[in-house]
């Protein structure tokens, strides 16, 4: 090492080969093992019964991640362009729920989102499961006098019932599900596209007025291109965790939204025992994940260049 | 005489109560080569951001070919900026970055929105690589030029959309001192070339006599003089613009008649006339404009108390009667003689008194600063015994 000063790295790679390296070596091992430690592939074709679990993590992950752009990246140019106390409260109010433990804040959610929870109490208050009823009987009566005349036996023409609702179904869905991690991950998306505007070269933006961009033109060939650095790192920051989250769809999806994180938690500690099929899981996991990044980090210099040429 | 394009009136600018810009009148008229000069932090950036719109004055007009302007956003206004630090765009080439004002499209004379044909877009930013001489730069990124190449790009962005006025803020700062003269040039050919009004801000004076057609100084907010580089040069106005544009000894005199000022009680000839019998006054006398003589042939008789080797001449530190004065002469004469010196009348430049009077023109800490490291041996006695 050539740098004195580098030596001070030396308990941090010791702690990431313990922690992080030999863990894998570990879950390789695992992964092309059968209970009995003999190599196989056999745990990769067992894992064709999951597939729609795959296909939900990813399509909620993605979903949970356009939300999140669609959201973050107008407060973060708002933000970037208020004063620096305005800023300060404003982020200050963007972590304040990162203080708090992660499975209490979802819990929360679960209490807003039940059958008889705020939400649908709030409703039940001021009238909207009232107003829904009605509505619902209103066009279901309508629905049946239309039918009646189209019928060919009206004698024999059975009517739609309505059957009136007592709460809506939040919970177990999976909005609920996208919304949970939308309200777990949304900071990381609003850091890293703010920080990026935020320190926007403001010359940079005074030019493309003086060549004659009016605001939009500024925005559109200027500020969104340079801030999409800061928009890949939201998205990857997003995406990972929301791939591989287990407690927020188990919790807010109600048993029914299973997603990736939760097949493997079941699979170590769950009734299915089967580590090893875990292993084999995570591996795959881990494997597309890094393909999309790979994919998206393209994507993100091929956009630079487009922008160039 | 082109006729006027664009004029400042009474332009005040204010940041929370500190005023910045205290009643400037500017006239800039077509197709010149217009400098503001002056000190950090004077305004010539807040002046020229005024006349590029991106700030609006807190109170004056600002007219441009007799229309008022002050509400008039940059990007509608047919003038182009040289920033400071060239605000390149870094996710751009440099095709791009000079096509950048072509691709967006312009009102044309029926208020219709038109966007340029791609080859009338790449035919002008290719003529325009051509004049900032970077033909073959064309797919480079931003990032990997020279600053003076930076630069040059910078120019050729404003410049490729043809623009009545260019606006350049100190656009040679950042360049060695080969390059800038360089560039110097090449601006200067560009400017004729082209027939466009450069607006151009330095603190360089030197940069400012070179390149300008009218050199405005600025000092503290306000303008201090308007004219000809020639003008400012040999007529300065006040001690401020005298010690600012070249080097100045800078003297108290009184005014006896027209044509005669006197200084340290003898009186010289001088072209300098107006002024009030008696009346206290500021003498600027340029070191090139001194003639040394021996002593007893002097006008005035001093001490040489420090000798510095400029290349083209020496610059010596001359002692009058306490006063030091800086002269410059290629004839050596070494630290400790007494010499004599004669000023001709046209070397010889009278000034009314302003509030800078006294603040310049002496050369005293110059010269201690010499003294040390020439270790003069400078003698208060041989003063007194010349006084007599
Ligand atoms: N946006 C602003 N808010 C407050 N004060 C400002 C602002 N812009 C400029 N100033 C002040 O106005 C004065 C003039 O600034 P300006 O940038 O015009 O100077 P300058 O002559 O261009 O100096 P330099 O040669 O250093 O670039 C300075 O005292 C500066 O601090
Ligand atoms: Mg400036």
């Amino acid at each position: 090492m050539r740098n004195k000063l580098s030596w001070f790295a030396v308990p941090y790679v010791g702690w990431m080969a313990l922690m992080v390296v030999i863990p894998i070596l570990i879950m390789v091992v695992y992964a092309f093992t059968t209970a009995e430690f003999q190599g196989t592939l056999e745990n990769y074709a067992e894992m064709g019964v999951y597939a729609s679990v795959f296909l939900r993590s990813f399509r909620l992950a993605l979903i949970a991640t356009l939300v999140c752009l669609l959201i973050g990246y107008p407060v973060s140019y708002w933000m970037a362009h208020e004063g620096p106390g305005f800023q300060r409260v404003a982020m200050a109010l963007i972590m304040l729920p990162m203080w708090m433990n992660f499975l209490l804040r979802t819990y929360s959610w679960m209490s807003i989102l039940e059958n008889n929870g705020l939400l649908n109490q709030l409703f039940q208050n001021i009238g909207v499961i009232d107003l829904y009823n009605s509505a619902g009987t209103l066009f279901t009566d309508l629905r049946n006098s239309v039918a009646i005349r189209f019928a060919e036996d009206p004698a024999e023409f059975i009517p739609i019932k309505y059957f009136p609702i007592d709460h809506f179904e939040l919970i177990g869905t999976p909005g609920a599900v996208v919304l949970g991690m939308v309200y777990n991950y949304l900071p990381f998306m609003i850091l890293p596209i703010y920080s990026v505007i935020v320190k926007l070269d403001s010359s940079l933006l005074e030019a493309a007025r003086d060549l004659g961009a009016d605001s939009a033109g500024v925005f559109r060939k200027v500020i969104l291109p340079l801030s999409l650095p800061g928009v890949l790192s939201g998205v990857t920051m997003v995406f990972v965790p929301s791939v591989s989250t287990f407690a927020i769809s188990r919790l807010l999806g109600g048993g029914a939204q299973l997603m990736l994180g939760d097949l493997i938690e079941q699979q170590f500690l769950g009734g299915a025992y089967d580590p090893h099929l875990g292993a084999a899981i995570s591996m795959v996991m881990m494997v597309i994940v890094v393909v999309c990044m790979v994919v998206m980090n393209r994507f993100g210099e091929g956009e630079e260049q487009a922008v160039m040429l | 005489m082109s006729k006027e394009l664009i004029r400042l009136t009474d332009c005040v600018m204010a940041f929370d109560d500190e005023v910045v810009l205290d009643k400037i009148n500017l006239s800039i008229r077509d197709k010149e080569f217009l400098t503001l000069l002056g000190p950090s932090g004077c305004g010539k950036t807040t002046t020229l951001r005024i006349i590029g719109g991106f700030q609006t004055p807190t109170s004056g007009d600002v007219l441009f070919d007799g229309v008022r302007i002050n509400a008039v956003p940059p990007h509608k206004r047919t003038i182009n900026t040289v920033f400071q630090k060239y605000a390149l765009f870094p996710h751009l080439n440099v095709y791009e970055n000079i096509a950048f004002g072509l691709r967006i499209p312009k009102a044309d004379a029926s208020g219709k929105k038109v966007k340029l044909a791609e080859e009338e877009i790449d035919r002008r930013v290719m003529e325009m690589l051509e004049v900032v001489n970077l033909k073959g730069f064309e797919k480079r990124r931003t990032t990997q030029l020279s600053g003076g190449q930076q630069q040059r790009v910078a120019i050729a962005r404003a410049l490729v959309n043809r623009p009545r006025v260019l606006l350049l803020d100190e656009p040679l700062g950042a360049l060695d001192l080969k390059l800038r003269k360089d560039m110097q040039n090449e601006l200067k050919r560009i400017q004729r070339a082209m027939e466009i009004t450069f607006v151009y801000v330095t603190h360089d004076q030197e940069e400012a006599l070179a390149m300008s057609d009218t050199v405005v100084v600025m000092d503290a907010g306000r303008i201090q003089q308007i004219g000809s580089p020639e003008d400012i040069y040999n007529e300065p106005e006040n001690a401020f613009v005298a010690d600012f544009i070249g080097e100045s000894n800078i003297i108290d005199g009184i005014m006896r008649a027209d044509g005669v000022v006197e200084i340290f009680n003898r009186r010289f000839q001088c072209l300098d006339s107006g002024f009030n019998k008696d009346e206290a006054v500021d003498v600027v006398i340029r070191p090139e404009d001194v003639d040394i003589v021996p002593e007893d042939q002097g006008q005035l008789k001093g001490t040489v108390t420090s000798v510095t080797f400029k290349g083209m001449q020496y610059d010596i530190i001359v002692d009058f009667y306490g006063f030091k004065w800086l002269i410059q002469t290629t004839d050596l004469s070494p630290v400790g003689s007494r010499i004599g010196i004669k000023i001709d009348p046209d070397g010889i430049h009278v000034m009314k008194k302003s509030e800078y009077s006294g603040m310049f023109g002496d050369y005293s800490s110059y010269s201690e600063e010499y003294e040390e490291i020439s270790d003069a041996s400078y003698d208060p006695e041989e003063e007194d015994r010349d006084e007599e």
